[in-house]
């Protein structure tokens, strides 16, 4: 378990490329300025996926982790 | 990071077969998502892809395709036979399905929901007779000068 506290959680896990880059990113369009989005997903490809997404849209990724076949990431919407 | 030109990606869209019209609408649709302006023009028969009537069914050949995959081998001449293109379609979809894959038409609605710029191309609906009423709603009809003004300012070109 993580030590931060998600503003949002969205569950993804099942879907494959491209779906789950496309489901955070709508979910981040969603979030307000500041506020932490939780991601759960299964997509392997989603490792090094959601990473570019979030560093190419100039949001910033807070922990990555992985837990029987889960990847839990947490992100920070960038403010403006 | 902010003050920068936005990156820009174009893709020529030119078969009409199910699993040629995947891969531009995946990095269509996730370039959109990474902030890259994105344009998607169709030509030949990458229009059959933005036909309302046919982008449903888009069909894919096991003919003269070795890298199809079938349930049992057989030589690929088979694939010449009647019902074989149907077959070999029904059994990729089902594939798609099983890792919950989204339709062409599902794919090409968060396309344009993302504004991902839809072009199709003159000159081909000229020749089919396939008219602006035809196209999906969204899709615009533009030449050769409309991909290569945006392609000239584009980061990514892709002839798929």
């Amino acid at each position: 378990m993580s030590a931060i506290t998600p503003d949002e959680v969205v569950d993804l896990k099942g879907l494959n490329c491209p779906m789950p880059v496309l489901k955070t990113k709508k979910a981040l369009d969603k979030t307000e300025g500041g506020k932490i989005l939780r991601v759960d997903l299964t997509d392997a490809g989603s490792k090094s996926d959601l990473p570019a997404m979030i560093k190419r849209t100039g949001n910033e990724l807070l922990e990555m982790s992985e837990e029987g076949g889960v990847y839990t990431f947490y992100i920070k919407k960038k403010m403006g | 990071m902010s003050e920068e030109q936005p990156k820009r990606m174009a893709i020529i869209a030119s078969k009409g077969s199910l699993d040629m019209a995947y891969p531009p609408l995946i990095l269509a649709s996730t370039a959109a998502a990474m902030d890259v302006e994105t344009m998607i023009f169709y030509t030949f028969y990458g229009v059959d892809i933005v036909n309302k009537h046919k982008y449903a069914n888009l069909k894919v050949a096991p003919i003269a395709n070795p890298a199809m995959p079938s349930p049992v081998p057989m030589p690929n001449i088979i694939g010449m036979l009647p019902g074989m293109t149907a077959l070999g379609t029904m059994m990729m979809k089902s594939m798609m399905a099983k890792i919950n894959w989204p339709s062409i038409p599902e794919m090409m609605e968060v396309c344009l929901e993302m504004d991902v710029k839809m072009v199709a191309c003159t000159p081909t609906l000229e020749m089919t007779g396939v008219t602006q009423a035809d196209l999906v709603e969204g899709v615009k009809v533009g030449g050769a000068a409309d991909y290569l003004d945006f392609g000239l300012d584009a980061n990514i070109n892709l002839f798929v």
